[in-house]
Parts: C-alpha cells; sequence; structure tokens
C-alpha cells in the first residue's frame, strides 16, 4: 500500500477515530485486497510507511461481500455492481469475503 | 469515399539506462540512493528484450494467438532465433537510440550532448533506418568528458547524465537559451521526455513510411496522439509533436496538432483523422505515438519483489496511416463509433455499454458477431507481479459480462468467449500505447487474409488523473474487410522468430 | 455497520471504480459528507 495513502488513512483515523471508520475496496486482486487490509487492521506488513508497527484495526470490507451487499438496495447494488459480480465470479467472492472476515476478527 | 486503415507500424526502444529518468524510479533513487544499483542489475540485455516473445508481438514476428501458447513467465521462455527486425517495425538498441535522440535534437537547441568516442562510433557502426550519408553531419560534434562533467557539476537543475553500459555518455541539458534559465517546463527532464517521445514517435512514422514504399511528402497530416506536454511555461502541453516528428522525417507537405485524452488519444486521433479523409479534407493523414519515459520502471518495485528482470525498459512508439478507398484496406466504420458520454458514471457497466454495445446496435450486430476484441493491451507480466492484475484479461471479462446480460452467451461460456475473442495483453505499460491500437496491424493482416472479418478497438482514459474532473473516458470503432478487396488469398508469413 | 460512519474507499478505474462504490454506500444511508476520502486508483 503506498505511502501516501498509509500517511492520509493514518491522519483521518487521528482525526475521527478508528472506531468510527469504515474502509471499503473495490480492487479485484486478492492479495492486493488482503495487503491493504492487513496493513489498515494490523499495520504495515513491509514496515516502510506510517502504519508500520501502527495497528489501526479498522474495519475493511469489500463492497462485493454478501455482509455489505446486504445493506444496500437490490437496485442500486444491481446498478453499480452487476457486471462486477458477473466477471468476478462467486467463487472469488467467497475467497475475499472469507479472507477479509478472519482478518477483521484478528 | 470511405477511409481505410492502409498500414501501421511499431518500434521499442531499449533504454535501459534511461529506466532512472522514469517518475517511480527517479522519485524512489532519491529518496533511497541505494536503490540504482539494485534496479541496475536487474535490467535486460538488448539480446533478452527482442527475445522476449511479448515484444516480438508488438513488431509482428509473432501473432497475439501464438503468443498465448508460449508459457508465462514470458522473460524465461526466450525465443532464441528472434530478429529485431519485425514485420511491422523494430526493436532499437540503446546506443542506436541515443543517435536518433541525437538527431532529434538537430534544431540547434544543442540538449543533447554525447561524448567523442561513442558518438564518433554510432557515426560508423550504428544501424537505424535513419541513418544515412547525411546524419552523421546531422548529428554534429561530440563533447569531450570533462565538458560533460563540467555541465553536470552544475547540478540536475541543469542537466542529467545519460549512461550507456552504466557508463557515463553524455548529458542531457536545459534548453540554453537565456529565458530559459528559470523556466521548469524547459529544464532537462521535461525536455528529455519530449524529445524521447519525438524520437522514438519519428521512428515509428518512418518504418510505416517505409513499410507502405510511400514518400514521406505524400502524408497530407499528421495527428500525435503522444501524452508528453512538449511546451513552455506559460503553455505546458501547447504541442506540437506531430509537426516535430513530421519535420524529421521528411514530411514536408504535411502539417498537424497533437490529440491528448490520457491513453484514449490513438483512437481519438484515428477517428479524427479518418473523418478528415471522409470529408475529402486530406487524402493520407498518419496518425502517430511517441514513448513515454516517465513510464519507465513504473512498476519496478513489483517486479524486484517477484525477482523478475525490470520489464519496462522499453519505449513503445505507433504509426498509422488512414487514406482514401484503396479497395483493399480494411475499412474504418465512422457510423459505428463508440463513446462514453460525459452524462454516463463511472459505473463499468455505463462505460461497457457506452463504448461495446451502443455502436454495434446502430449497425445491427451483437457483441459475438465481432470477431476480435482489442481493448488496453498491456502486458499482464509487467502489471501481475505488482498485484495490478491483468489488464486486457479485466477488460474482456467486462465485454464477456455484458454478453452474459445481453443473453448472448451464459455464464459458463465467459472463458470461451475471452479466449477467442480477446487476446493477452503483449504491449508495453506506455500509457496510450498498449491502447488497443497495438493489435491494428495484426488485424489489418488477418482481415486481408480472411482470418478474421472484424475487429473494434477500444480504450478507456484515466481523466480523473488531471484533477479537472472525475469524468471516465472510453471510445472504440470498428475495422472490416474492405468490400472491394478481391478474393483474398492467403498471406504467408516469410519471417518468424 | 455501514450507517452512522465515516467511509474510506478505494476503487480502481477496470475493477471498481469510487465513484459506484459511493452510490453503493448512499443508497445504504452513508451521507455524503461521511465519505472523508474515496479514491480511483488507474493501474496503468
Amino acid at each position: 500500500m503506498s505511502l501516501e495513502y498509509q500517511k492520509s488513512v493514518k491522519e483521518l483515523a487521528e482525526k475521527y477515530g478508528p472506531e468510527n471508520l469504515v474502509v471499503v475496496l473495490g480492487f479485484l486482486d486478492e492479495e492486493l485486497v488482503e495487503i491493504y487490509a492487513t496493513t489498515l487492521t494490523l499495520g504495515d506488513p513491509s514496515y516502510s510507511g506510517s502504519l508500520a508497527g501502527v495497528a489501526l484495526r479498522l474495519k475493511v470490507y469489500h463492497i462485493l461481500e454478501p455482509e455489505v451487499k446486504d445493506q444496500i438496495p437490490e437496485v442500486v447494488y444491481q446498478e453499480q455492481m452487476g457486471l462486477a459480480e458477473i466477471t468476478t465470479g462467486q467463487e472469488k467472492i467467497k475467497k475475499i469475503s472469507k479472507m477479509l472476515k478472519e482478518i477483521r476478527e484478528k | 469515399m470511405k477511409p481505410v486503415i492502409k498500414g501501421s507500424a511499431y518500434v521499442l526502444a531499449h533504454v535501459p539506462d534511461l529506466v532512472r529518468y522514469g517518475s517511480k524510479p527517479y522519485r524512489e533513487i532519491e529518496k533511497d540512493p541505494n536503490l540504482l544499483p539494485k534496479i541496475e542489475k536487474n535490467l535486460r540485455r538488448f539480446l533478452d528484450v527482442v527475445a522476449y516473445p511479448p515484444n516480438q508481438v508488438f513488431i509482428g514476428n509473432l501473432t497475439p494467438d501464438e503468443l498465448r501458447n508460449i508459457p508465462q513467465p514470458w522473460f524465461e521462455n526466450k525465443l532464441f532465433s528472434a530478429s529485431s527486425c519485425g514485420n511491422f517495425g523494430e526493436i532499437v538498441g540503446e546506443n542506436n537510440f541515443y543517435g536518433v535522440l541525437k538527431l532529434a535534437d538537430a534544431n540547434g537547441y544543442d540538449l543533447v550532448w554525447i561524448e567523442n568516442k561513442f558518438l564518433s562510433d554510432i557515426k560508423k557502426f550504428g544501424i537505424n533506418i535513419f541513418f544515412d550519408e547525411q546524419s552523421s553531419q546531422k548529428m554534429g560534434e561530440g563533447k569531450t568528458i570533462a565538458e560533460i562533467q563540467e555541465k553536470l557539476a552544475l547540478g540536475p537543475r541543469m542537466a542529467l547524465p545519460l549512461f550507456h553500459n552504466e557508463k557515463l555518455i553524455g548529458c542531457f541539458n536545459r534548453s540554453q537559451d537565456p529565458h530559459a534559465q528559470e523556466d521548469e517546463a524547459l529544464g532537462p527532464h521535461p525536455l528529455m521526455e519530449g524529445l524521447a517521445a519525438k524520437a522514438s514517435g519519428a521512428l515509428a512514422l518512418k518504418h510505416l513510411i517505409e513499410k507502405l514504399k510511400m514518400s514521406p511528402e505524400e502524408i497530407d497530416f499528421i495527428i500525435s496522439c503522444s501524452e508528453e506536454a512538449v511546451g513552455d511555461r506559460y503553455n505546458r502541453g501547447g504541442g506540437s509533436l506531430a509537426k516535430a516528428i513530421g519535420e524529421m522525417c521528411g514530411c514536408i507537405n504535411a502539417t498537424g496538432p497533437d490529440i491528448k485524452a490520457f491513453c484514449v488519444s490513438p483512437i481519438y486521433a484515428i477517428i479524427v483523422a479518418a473523418s478528415l479523409v471522409k470529408a475529402g479534407v486530406f487524402k493520407k493523414v498518419a496518425v502517430v505515438g511517441g514513448g513515454c519515459l516517465a513510464k519507465l520502471g513504473m512498476k519496478f518495485q513489483g517486479h524486484l519483489e517477484s525477482g523478475y528482470p525490470i520489464i519496462e525498459d522499453t519505449l513503445g512508439a505507433a504509426a498509422f496511416l488512414i487514406a482514401s478507398d484503396d479497395r483493399k484496406s480494411p475499412i474504418i466504420r465512422l457510423d459505428a463509433i463508440g463513446k462514453n458520454n460525459i452524462k454516463n458514471s463511472a459505473r463499468q457497466e455505463d462505460v461497457t455499454r457506452a463504448v461495446v454495445l451502443e455502436p454495434l446496435k446502430k449497425l445491427g450486430k451483437r457483441i459475438i458477431d465481432i470477431d476480435k476484441y482489442a481493448v488496453q493491451l498491456e502486458n499482464p507480466e509487467i502489471t501481475v507481479p505488482s498485484k495490478t492484475g491483468d489488464v486486457p484479461k479485466k477488460n474482456y471479462d467486462m465485454i464477456a459480462g455484458l454478453a452474459v446480460l445481453n443473453k448472448e452467451i451464459t455464464p459458463q461460456e465467459m472463458a470461451e468467449f475471452v479466449k477467442i475473442r480477446g487476446m493477452p495483453g503483449f504491449a508495453p505499460t506506455q500509457g496510450h500505447i498498449p491502447a488497443a491500437v497495438p493489435y491494428l496491424g495484426h488485424a489489418i493482416e488477418a482481415i486481408k487474409n480472411g482470418g478474421i472479418k472484424n475487429a473494434m478497438f477500444i480504450a478507456r482514459g484515466s481523466l480523473f488523473l488531471g484533477r479537472m474532473s472525475q469524468l471516465h473516458d472510453g471510445m472504440s470503432f470498428i475495422i472490416e474487410k474492405n468490400p472491394k478487396q478481391k478474393e483474398a488469398k492467403k498471406c504467408l508469413r516469410k519471417k518468424r522468430p | 455497520m455501514l450507517k452512522e460512519k465515516k467511509a474510506i474507499i478505494f476503487g480502481e478505474r477496470d475493477e471498481i471504480p469510487g465513484l459506484s462504490i459511493e452510490e453503493c454506500l448512499k443508497a445504504a444511508g452513508v451521507k455524503q459528507e461521511d465519505i472523508v476520502f474515496s479514491l480511483t486508483e488507474c493501474f496503468v
């Protein structure tokens, strides 16, 4: 996760309090999703950015996770995410959801 | 009058010693000078760049479908019989490219200084489409190492060192005239970006002219779709690289502007060129895109982490000729242009519908009626190690997804759709260069020899990067077999690596 | 989980753009001013 983004998120966490923030990702590369979620939950694994050794414990979700989908009116979700759901496929969505759930519970 | 796409040419300039001046490496090396040796250690030799399968597809010695059959990582599956000369252009080595850069600087501005011995070697032994009896004289005189070092001692605001095989061989200067001394737009770095685009673009245009066996004087109009912001402080991005490139190629009867719209520029430029031909304003319009120095080594960190060589070590350039109907070249369907209008949101479905479905509707065609789709064709071996995914695959999945929503195929048929109608990415991550058009050369051949009947070219642009708008851009055109083309003769390819 | 929270969004042009995620969150009741960071990456 880029150093600039780490800095921005850290500042937002200081301003609003980490417990008041929620992060929603729209990346489809599983490794990249994992890196962002880990960095924003437990700190920068590469120890190079502002979040090195800083566990913000932000709640990180993916927009395609069922937990998120359930909170969004069906019509809007289909309109915005319909194509992404088809191209991503249920298998990958399940994998990403499981991974993020585990990271959130750490 | 129907506009046709007469031909295309593609050039890669292998410039490992310029990777340090790519935006990302330059910034990172400034923060941590220890990075430079790590980068240098992972740069490729010229022969490896020639033998790299995606590069062979780019210059037209291998088809995209043939690339699919070569296992990845491609840098480990080199084609040892590969040639730097391609059906559509060539791969230029760094020393020869410095010679072309020197020729691009032959307007009296004295931006490029090259050491005496290195320059005389280029003059004596260099081989390039631009080198002839006059080029030695045009390249001017070399400099002593002492002169170069004296210039470099003034610091990076005034001059940047040029290397070959990691050895100092020259420098790139700030514009020398007095009023340019405080103009950051005319400093060595932006000027190097501009001149690299000019030199590589001119290489592509020169190849196009030779390939089509035409005289440069026949070209009426040139449109540059290069990304570089050429201009001084009062008009950064003022342009006109088109005319500078045309001048270098001897297109004395042409003039022309630059069209800039991030990665979509080549599509805009080709559509404008085709419209000018159809309207009868001009007969032969060239579109040219030079390489993007700023994007060299853009994803080097991912490559280092994955134990890959630094694959973003080439400038990519392309040129196209759009002309009035010759009864054989594929026609450009100006009645079915796809465009992502301002009213459209950023959502993928809107953009994909606008650029894929809407133009097809105008022709009464379905998604499965197009034989090949060319999308952003970035080589996945460059992007995947930096965890930014396979860009063409993502775009193909969206088109296939739309075909599912449109009930043309089932979700189970998506993979097959992508395999048949798509292709693996093979272009360097050079901004506008991978924007669908690297497939044009292959498409012209495939349409002429009956392999396919049509193809759609789609590019997408991230306008939001310029911070002027949050809009996403997208544009597409279709080419198809010329109805007047006589029965296709099977075109047997001569050169194969 | 979304309501009463400040949202940070990371999207990507060829995957899911930030603006599309914003639309979904707003429909779920997140106020525009509570979207405190929304970014669409362009990986190329």
